[in-house]
């Protein structure tokens, strides 16, 4: 236990009769950039919330940097930098001054604080802007200045709850540079949350997928991805349960799955076995609208473990934040 | 201590800044100030005060300024929430009374400039203070003015969701607080039922307070006025402090 930078162990968080995070346990090794994948409203903020001292777990226990979040909540504090899902700066103040109240906050001395704001203001490259009023700021400015102020007080674990929420895709490229680079050359243990399976697949070691509150997979983007056994061929067709039957025999098949609209199929070297397959279904008279082969993705092994795609979970995710808002109050 | 000083200095900064807030709420003190004083100058005359109608309001009219001034900065906490900035300060390791210590200091502050300033503007119109002691002593009551209701202000915007019951405060507490308290007319003259609710109200004690240090005579002893809102002070941080730790975001 020792050695983890984060330690979970059976964290519940009920919010009235809706149980938004459901006994979760997982270890986070120092250094390491752990990514919780899931749609909204699966627990990930909930968990970030809890392991951050800001809300009290029902039950179970947690260590952060080997401090525990319910006995020394100061010292946990003092472990991590927080860069929020929504904003969080003062946008009256200019970004030296957000950096220096936050410097002030965690009780840096006076004769390191200007060098460190100036360092870290240096890194996301707002030291030239940073006399400017933070209104004036873009959202990927103000990301980025989050991230700085975060780093300031030399956290061991950072946690960013949606780091690139709402923002275009050359920052979003721009802020996992920094990102990666901060674990590379700092060694600062990451925990971050995302929707995006592009975003844990790139910046992440090991990924947690969270659905429901509670944790569905726990592994590395490869091994999750090699779990559907292969590339994907994803089969539309009108008659997808006699397609079933027929493609079923068809030897070198890791997986096949039956979806709403569609079949898939998992299997190596895909490529050789489609000729067979429009063969096999054009033999037995089964019709096929589509047909596709890809690598997998994270999104793939969403939904081979939950049977739905991330975003017909994000409609459903939604009833449940407003429900949780609600029974907050 | 450095903690409390680091939420004062960002309040501070924030009044500075925003100079329209700063002329916006001279707005209805200046015009009540300049409408009621010399409009009923001539009409009104009270007992024993040298300086007129216009005199005897002035302490009441700076009073106003600090109350509505302050009573906002406590509130102001809700757009910290609403905006996250809360969030930031709730999650260092640092103690929420500090926060609240930190807030309550910086909006009194804010407060005591603003009615500083009506202060001042009375002086152009003519107010002549009665010695540089009664100077501080008209200070000492407006901080406590201005610490108690930026206490109370941050007292209520803890139990707030949002600004939308802001109004409310206003028109049915901030408002009755001011209309009650002596700020424009001499407690003497009223009935003796509205005078038991005139004695009910803090801001009365802080007026006379004012009235005392400005004018060099007040209906109420000084040292009365300085225990009694003292004690509401304290009452006032203690209460908001106490809701404060119970915030949640």
């Amino acid at each position: 236990m020792k050695m983890s930078a984060i330690t979970v162990k059976d964290l519940t968080k009920k919010f009235g009769d809706f149980t938004a995070v459901n006994n979760l346990s997982f270890d986070i090794e120092k250094g390491e950039v752990f990514g919780l994948l899931g749609p909204n409203g699966a627990g990930k903020s909930t968990t970030m919330a809890m392991l951050s001292t800001m809300l009290k777990p029902s039950s179970g226990q947690a260590w952060v940097n080997g401090y525990d979040i319910l006995r020394n909540e100061d010292e946990v504090r003092k472990s991590i930098g927080i860069v929020f899902q929504d904003p969080s700066l003062d946008e009256e103040l200019t970004a030296y001054e957000n950096m220096d109240f936050h410097a002030r906050l965690y009780r840096i001395p006076k004769n390191e604080r200007q060098k460190k704001i100036t360092e870290l203001l240096k890194l996301v490259e707002l030291d030239e802007k940073k006399d400017n009023l933070v209104k004036t700021y873009s959202g990927g400015m103000r990301r980025r200045l989050e991230i700085a102020r975060g780093l300031l007080h030399e956290p061991k674990v950072l946690f960013l709850d949606e780091p690139t929420l709402g923002l275009d895709p050359q920052t979003r490229n721009h802020l996992w540079d920094y990102i990666h680079r901060l674990n590379q050359e700092k060694g600062i243990t990451i925990i971050l949350t995302t929707h995006y399976m592009e975003e844990a697949d790139k910046l992440c070691h090991r990924i947690a997928i969270i659905d429901k509150g509670q944790i569905i997979a726990l592994d590395t983007s490869e091994k999750l991805k090699n779990d559907i056994g292969g590339d994907i061929i994803t089969i539309v067709s009108s008659e997808k349960d006699n397609l079933y039957s027929v493609v079923e025999s068809l030897p070198g098949i890791n997986n096949i799955e039956v979806h709403d609209s569609s079949i898939t199929i998992g299997l190596h070297n895909a490529e050789k076995h489609v000729a067979q397959i429009v063969n096999m279904a054009s033999e037995s008279g089964v019709p096929i609208d589509s047909i596709s082969i890809h690598k997998p993705t994270l999104e793939d092994v969403f939904l081979h473990f939950t049977g739905r795609t991330i975003r017909e979970e994000e409609a459903t995710g939604k009833e449940q934040m407003r429900m949780m808002q609600r029974s907050r109050k | 201590m450095d903690i409390v000083y680091t939420l004062w200095l960002r309040s501070v900064k924030r009044y500075t800044r925003s100079k329209s807030r700063m002329v916006g709420s001279l707005g209805m003190p200046v015009f009540l100030l300049l409408v009621l004083g010399f409009g009923l100058n001539s009409v009104v005359a009270i007992p024993g005060m040298e300086q007129g109608y216009i005199g005897f309001i002035i302490p009441g009219i700076i009073s106003m300024s600090v109350l509505f001034t302050s009573v906002f900065a406590g509130i102001q906490i809700i757009w910290d929430k609403q905006f996250g900035f809360l969030k930031e300060t709730l999650v260092a390791p640092v103690s929420r009374l500090e926060i609240m210590l930190g807030q309550t200091f910086g909006g009194a502050t804010t407060a005591l400039i603003q009615g500083l300033m009506i202060f001042v503007l009375s002086l152009l119109i003519g107010l002549e203070i009665s010695s540089i002691p009664g100077f501080l002593i008209a200070i000492v009551f407006m901080m406590l003015i201005g610490i108690s209701f930026t206490a109370f202000g941050i007292a209520i915007a803890s139990r707030m969701e949002d600004m939308h019951g802001f109004q409310l405060i206003m028109n049915f507490v901030i408002f009755p607080i001011f209309g009650l308290s002596g700020a424009l007319f001499p407690i003497e003259s009223l009935p003796g039922w509205v005078r038991y609710l005139t004695l009910l109200d803090p801001l009365t004690y802080g007026v006379e307070g004012i009235r005392y240090g400005l004018l060099g005579s007040s209906h109420i002893d000084p040292a009365i006025c300085f225990v009694i809102l003292s004690g509401f002070t304290i009452l006032m941080v203690g209460f908001g402090s106490y809701l404060f730790r119970k915030i949640s975001i």
